[in-house]
């Protein structure tokens, strides 16, 4: 419903016009599988037959070569910074200096974005080794809500030459 | 076979606007129950009112009063209603030309069915049990004779 704000002569000078989308997401069988893997903490994606590259989270084919990708293949759920941004303006749910990232998982072929915590965001840099941080068990429910955020894991930079082609 | 999961997903945005002159104008004369459109250069009355001239671009600032009851010049029977709209029920979208305007406000008409719907019959507003300042003040349109009858949704 649509609010409006009067300025002191009492008209009205302000409205507010909520927009609402409400809609049913079906992420389909690929998306499904993923979905569930990461409720068990465990971070899964799908390898082109074609190409071998592999995907996560999981589409069910691969873009490149246009063929449906059956093989999973579980990540460990370390990774490398390949991109970041820090955003010095607080989002709902998160306060501000955040940092998000281009995390590529060791063993996937595609970067996905995460949040970096536990570290001071101006140490956050290309090549850092971070690695996920997990809902507690009882908590997680099928959505990337499941993973908290990636925190360093302390290990020496990785080779330039591991991601970038991914920066 | 692999189970496939369905979510309820809602986007909401919310946009503040700062309203101007003429459709603060409209706005404000909506929350005391009556209804005002502009007078463009060709004199005729739009409702509601434009900031700029149609033809002329001219910027428009003669405010003038309209009837809150006019003529449904067309209309499109909705069966469906979605949430949000203005009625839980059955109703019709209509382009309602008040008395004093020359352009039509669109609008939802309580008709009851589309059996009781025709171009150029008669239409009173009913307006909100609580107006605020919104195109929300006009709970919807009426048959005349019907001014009292059923309940708009808050």
């Amino acid at each position: 419903m649509t609010e409006a704000t009067t300025e002191a002569s009492g008209d009205v000078s302000i409205v507010e016009t909520p927009i609402n989308l409400n809609f049913s997401y079906t992420p389909g069988v690929a998306s499904s599988r993923f979905l569930r893997s990461i409720e068990q903490g465990r971070l899964m994606g799908q390898r082109c037959p074609k190409c071998g590259k592999v995907y996560m989270p999981p589409r069910g084919a691969c873009s490149m070569c246009g063929v449906a990708t059956d093989e999973e293949v579980t990540l460990s759920g370390k990774g490398t910074v390949c991109t970041f941004c820090v955003t010095r303006i607080p989002s709902p749910g998160l306060e501000a200096p955040y940092v998000s990232a281009w995390i590529r998982l060791d063993g996937a072929d595609i970067t996905s974005m995460f949040l970096v915590q536990e570290c001071d965001p101006d140490d956050v840099r290309l090549g850092m080794r971070v690695e996920a941080v997990w809902v507690d068990d009882a908590d997680r429910e099928p959505n990337l809500g499941a993973v908290k955020y990636f925190r360093p894991t302390g290990e020496p930079d990785a080779d330039y030459d591991t991601y970038k082609d991914y920066t | 076979m692999t189970e496939v999961l369905v979510a309820d997903h809602a986007i909401e945005y919310t946009y503040t606007r700062s309203t101007g002159p003429i459709i603060g104008a409209f706005m404000t004369a909506l929350r005391d129950g009556r209804i005002v459109g502009v007078r463009a250069s060709d004199g005729r009355v739009l409702v509601p009112p434009a900031e700029y001239d149609p033809v002329t671009s001219e910027d428009l600032t003669e405010i003038v009063d309209v009837a809150d009851e006019g003529v449904v010049t067309t209309w499109a029977w909705n069966d469906a209603p979605l949430a949000g709209q203005p009625l839980d029920r059955p109703f019709a979208w209509a382009l309602v030309k008040l008395d004093g305007a020359d352009t039509g406000l669109l609008a939802a008409v309580d008709a009851g069915s589309a059996g009781a719907m025709s171009t150029g019959m008669r239409v009173k507003a009913r307006w909100a049990d609580e107006r605020v300042g919104s195109i929300r003040d006009i709970a919807c349109f009426v048959l005349p004779e019907a001014g009292s009858a059923g309940k708009a949704v808050s």
